[in-house]
């Protein structure tokens, strides 16, 4: 559904190079200039990497080594959804993964399978949103939930569900 | 900000004022909406209300967002001043409730406030709750009243005053001299003397040098960098002046994790409007010294909290460290003098600056001066951000102020305690032997802990310590960054090695081979991710061994938290015979006639727990 979206080749290019300008198009901004693409498509499409390889003059192994080494840049595209479940240590010894094993499973999803088919939902694990006074945490579309059960984060999931089919 | 810990940042004495913590933990759990109610139903109610600080206040009733309060468990917070009252859990319901009993009749709303879970007396506010009142609060003192982003009220409790000082009348030399004199220690986890590595940029030759604000607190358990950004931004921005004047930089850069959107925000909202006021720019006190700041999101890597990887994730690199020396203060980013701190570090400096040297010293040991924020969370009463002198011993931080260790459900049990895992995957265990060992650089190290960044995970005795050291190798395994040979490829041996426990398959030179490679992980590693990497299992090998046998010669685990090791059974006496738990088995390990108790075939058993899932009658035990 996302892929669909994408405008026609060209119209993309005039987004990035927008942001190639914002940056000065100096390599020295390449994580920044990558955070910002990421933002404006959800993931990082492979040919603008290498765009914007051409453009900064470096070579496309260098871009693609920054967008593979840090945990926050995705190559895939991600659902319309994202559900972040914290895994840091405050979250995992009060009972996370169990929350993470029910989401997955309502979403038939696993720990390789991150994206519906659909591409409605990405259910990913992040190491610690700093908000651990409200272990376990799941953040769904930014929005954060404390205190979470396995039964309480299924029924934000299917709320989100019931919203999307009204 | 000038008389410490008392403070509270009572702007206009006796005024009301009604301030609604803001700060991540509130807010998931609604403080916006409850704000914004608050606004409209004492508009509505007639009464004179101002959500804009104005020095020149006359105003009867102030309402204001404010940072994290640190009691982030009982949010949402509002605080009622100048009575000090803490309501707790606070919804939009109780709304008219508080407007009519304690606005206009100055009286408490007496079911939200904090009932201490030990005497199960009501505290009326901040000074009655032992979480607060065993408290220094220092660094975090504003946090929870003032409003962060507000430049104005910053100032007016005497913000940038120590920076405009350190400009106008002091040297950068005397700057050096007086933080190094204070004993400082770096806050990040290492604990180097500020003092020492500011001196060794200043005396640097060159005109070009950078501070970096190192605020990528990628820590897992570990929260105090994000309170004090998203509730006083300045004072960290105002740290990074005097730093920058200390060493004579001209340009400098906060690095926040992308994981903390709000703090973000609110540094980008620091840096802007200390620029429109005229503290960065070119022309920084009428000094004609230049001074800029930007603001970097990191992208997600654990591993650039080291200084090294830092700065070439700044330079557009993957976060990968690099040999020291040359040490950053020689050639850091772009080759030139750098000096990074943490963000704690530079809150620090400025009360140094303000308050001078030897009132810094009066609180925590002589070799770790000051105090010290932790984030306590985990199985304790109270999970929250606390702030202490060094030298306050565990059972102050876990039972006085974090009000106990709780089971699993939540209950306060007074012999729960386990072990609590300080400093995060780099840091060690701490068990009951540890209580009363005071919390401080030196006394930590020699037990095979570290202060760290300051995350504080207690745990109660449910908890399996060989699964919490896998916990943590699963994380250095996944963040090391490639570079060194034994981290990246020895972590992941040491992760296979605690599976083999885990699930069964170990022997006992299972365990020596962990701990001889987690010595060589240990030596092999260029950066702290790696050199620091086995201590969760070497501490946990050290102080919960016969935990670990268990699992290898018995093949039990203790508290039956390893799945695999479990062997599930069916309570004859519970069990109906319903048959529903055979049914859905899916290796047909279940046997037994209707209505008669069912049995469970071990050696067919897969141990998917779905059995355990299904019946309604809590007969299955063990998994």
């Amino acid at each position: 559904m996302i892929t669909a979206q994408i405008e026609p080749a060209g119209r993309k290019f005039v987004k990035v190079c927008d942001i190639l300008d914002r940056h000065q198009r100096q390599a020295s901004n390449l994580v920044p200039i990558l955070q910002a693409v990421q933002e404006e498509y959800r993931y990082l499409p492979k040919e603008v990497l290498t765009y914007v390889a051409t453009a900064l003059e470096i070579s496309p192994a260098r871009v693609f080594g920054v967008a593979t080494f840090y945990a926050h840049f995705a190559i895939e595209p991600k659902g319309k959804h994202v559900i972040k479940l914290c895994d840091g240590t405050a979250c995992h010894v009060k009972d996370s993964i169990p929350i993470l094993e029910a989401i997955r499973k309502r979403l038939n999803l696993s720990g390789s399978r991150k994206t519906t088919p659909d591409m409605l939902f990405t259910v990913e694990t992040v190491a610690c949103l700093g908000a651990c006074g409200l272990a376990p945490v799941v953040v769904i579309d930014e929005t954060v939930h404390g205190q979470m059960t396995p039964e309480s984060a299924v029924k934000l999931i299917d709320e989100v569900m019931a919203k999307e089919v009204a | 900000m000038n008389n410490g810990a008392n403070g509270n940042g009572k702007a206009h004495a006796g005024q009301r004022r009604i301030v609604v913590c803001a700060g991540t933990g509130c807010v998931a759990s609604g403080s916006y909406g409850v704000y914004q109610a608050l606004v409209e139903q004492i508009r509505a109610a007639g009464l004179p209300i101002e959500t804009e600080f104005r020095p020149e206040s006359t105003g009867e009733l102030r309402l204001n967002k404010s940072g994290c309060q640190g009691f982030c468990q009982m949010g949402p917070l509002v605080t009622i001043l100048p009575e000090s009252l803490l309501y707790t859990k606070v919804k939009v319901s109780d709304v008219p409730e508080i407007i009519e009993r304690t606005l206009k009749q100055s009286a408490p709303v007496e079911r939200l406030l904090y009932v201490d879970p030990a005497t199960r007396k009501r505290c009326r506010g901040v000074d009655e709750i032992p979480f607060y009142q065993r408290q220094r609060r220092f660094v975090l003192n504003e946090c929870g009243t003032i409003d962060p982003e507000c430049i104005q009220e910053y100032m007016h409790h005497g913000g940038y005053a120590a920076a405009r000082k350190a400009y106008v009348e002091m040297t950068p030399e005397q700057i050096c001299q007086e933080v190094a004199t204070s004993g400082l220690r770096g806050r990040g986890g290492g604990g180097f003397p500020t003092g020492r590595k500011w001196e060794a940029a200043r005396t640097q030759p060159g005109p070009k040098k950078f501070v970096i604000c190192n605020a990528d607190e990628g820590d897992p358990g570990a929260f105090m960098n994000r309170s004090v950004m998203e509730g006083n931004p300045h004072s960290v921005l105002e740290g990074l002046m005097i730093a920058a004047r200390a060493i004579g930089a001209d340009e400098t850069l906060i690095y926040v994790r992308t994981e903390y959107p709000l703090a973000v925000k609110r540094m980008r909202r620091a840096v802007e409007d200390a620029e429109k006021a005229g503290f960065l720019g070119d022309n920084v006190f009428g000094t004609g010294k230049p001074l800029r700041c930007h603001v970097m999101e990191g992208a997600g890597a654990f591993v650039c909290g080291e200084e090294t990887a830092m700065i070439a994730s700044i330079e557009g690199l993957r976060g990968m460290p690099r040999p020291k020396p040359p040490f950053p203060a020689q050639s850091g980013l772009w080759g030139k003098p750098t000096i990074i701190n943490n963000v704690e570090t530079l809150a620090h400096a400025v009360r140094i600056i303000n308050q001078g040297a030897e009132t810094f010293r009066k609180l925590g040991t002589p070799a770790s001066p000051g105090t010290k924020t932790f984030a306590l969370t985990g199985h304790v009463a109270n999970t929250g951000l606390v702030e202490v002198p060094f030298g306050a011993t565990l059972r102050d931080v876990v039972f006085e102020i974090g009000g106990g260790i709780t089971d699993r459900r939540g209950k306060v049990d007074p012999d729960g305690f386990k072990a609590v895992q300080i400093g995060g995957p780099s840091g060690g265990c701490l068990t009951r032997e540890h209580l009363d060992l005071p919390l401080d650089y030196d006394s930590l190290r020699g037990a095979g802990a570290m202060v760290g960044s300051g995350g504080l995970v207690a745990m109660n005795d449910q908890t399996c310590m060989v699964s919490i050291a896998r916990f943590f190798m699963d994380f250095t395994q996944r963040e090391s960054c490639g570079k060194c040979v034994l981290c990246r490829e020895g972590t992941r041996q040491m992760l296979a090695l605690l599976d083999d426990i885990i699930e069964g398959r170990a022997t006992g030179e299972t365990l020596d081979l962990l701990q001889k490679l987690a010595f060589a992980v240990q030596k092999g590693s260029l950066c702290g991710l790696g050199k620091t990497a086995p201590n969760p299992v070497l501490s946990t090998l050290r102080y919960f061994r016969e935990e670990y046998d268990a699992h290898v010669f018995h093949k039990c685990c203790p508290t039956g938290q390893c799945k695999a090791l479990a062997k599930p059974h069916i309570d004859p006496v519970k069990c109906k015979g319903c048959t529903a738990c055979a049914r859905k088995c899916p290796v047909g390990a279940i046997t037994g006639e209707k209505k008669q108790a069912h049995e469970i075939d071990q050696e067919k058993c897969i141990k998917c727990g779905v059995c355990a899932d299904t019946c309604k009658f809590d007969a299955v035990v063990g998994i």
